[in-house]
């Protein structure tokens, strides 16, 4: 017994110690984790290649500027009607929508993709777009 | 980055014939056979057809890029033989693909979208023949994803089944582009 209750305190205080450590590196953690998900975001991005760049529009239009933009705006586009009409903006919560089943969230949309299934996919996924989209490639040239 | 293997050995490993004087008859002769099949498409064009032609216009769209950007690797300057060669075998798999999918867009009454008189691919960046290997595998990777996520959509799955077709093509390419600048090759068991 009292080797199981010398056990169970020095048990108390590393957990101790273990909490108060990841409180004082809370915020650190966070933003690791933020860090993290745009990474993971970047590299579901790579599904998006045969068709979209950040910076040009190619088979599908530019993400640049993707989050707080009308849908069907990037100018000389040659959107879907559907598009062009849907009166979507870019927010999360749209995006999430139209990415988890595009054909089904915008029927008549030129893209013609299933869509990301995944919900942490798609939680990255727009973390990587809004971070990338004041990044580097995003900068209006000076 | 500096390729962990040599890039020459690697793409000679792979038989000259099987991606010069054979793929040209091998890709012609399933090409063949699924052309062969589109009166069958046409016969069941009904449900979700509208819906198919835009997918098939998508697909056809990013098919005329790959083939534009492939020139441009080869025009570079960057790529010498034997990965010149590779580059060129794989841009004549993309026009086929091409010419599958213009056909059958057409057979199904739709009109098929035309090749851009530009496209902005980063050339700013490519300065290696590594860069430009690795600047095609990533757009491989991203048709396999693209058509992954077709063939689920068609309402014709005749036309399911040939998106399979060529996504199985452009992951081989995918791999050998990997294999040729040092990465493994097929990093997973499943794509996505």
């Amino acid at each position: 017994m009292p080797a199981f209750r010398r056990r169970a305190g020095l048990l108390a205080a590393l957990l101790a110690a273990g909490l108060a450590f990841a409180s004082q590196g809370a915020g650190t953690a966070a933003a690791s984790g933020a860090d993290a998900a745009v990474e993971r975001g970047a590299r579901v991005y790579e599904r998006c290649a045969a068709c979209h760049a950040l910076d040009a529009d190619r088979t599908g239009p530019r993400h640049c500027g993707l989050l707080g933009r009308r849908a069907g705006s990037v100018p000389g586009f040659p959107y879907s009607p559907a598009m062009r009409r849907s009166r979507i903006v870019w927010t999360e919560a749209s995006l999430d929508r139209f990415l988890k089943a595009p054909l089904q969230a915008l029927p008549g949309t030129s893209m013609g993709y299933d869509g990301v299934k995944d919900e942490r996919e798609r939680r990255d996924l727009i973390a990587y777009l809004r971070a990338a989209g004041q990044g580097p490639r995003c900068k209006p040239p000076e | 980055m500096k390729p962990a293997v040599d890039i020459g050995s690697i793409v000679h490993a792979i038989p000259r014939r099987a991606f010069i004087a054979h793929s040209g008859l091998l890709l012609s002769g399933a090409a063949v056979a699924l052309l062969s099949g589109r009166d069958a498409l046409a016969a069941k064009a009904g449900h979700g057809a509208e819906s198919d032609l835009r997918i098939l216009n998508t697909a056809l769209g990013a098919e005329l890029e790959a083939i534009a950007a492939y020139q441009v690797g080869a025009e570079s300057g960057l790529l010498q033989k034997p990965a010149l060669d590779l580059a060129l075998t794989f841009q004549g798999h993309h026009k086929q693909h091409a010419e599958l999918l213009s056909g059958t867009i057409a057979k199904l009454g739709g009109k098929p979208v035309s090749a851009r008189d530009k496209y902005a691919f980063p050339v700013d960046t490519l300065k290696t023949q590594v860069d430009v290997l690795r600047f095609a595998a990533g757009l491989e990777k991203g048709a396999v994803s693209a058509y992954l996520g077709a063939i689920p959509v068609f309402g014709n799955r005749d036309l399911a089944k040939a998106a399979g077709s060529i996504l199985g093509d452009e992951a081989m390419h995918w791999a050998i582009l990997r294999n040729a600048v040092g990465d493994v090759p097929v990093p997973e068991a499943f794509v996505s």
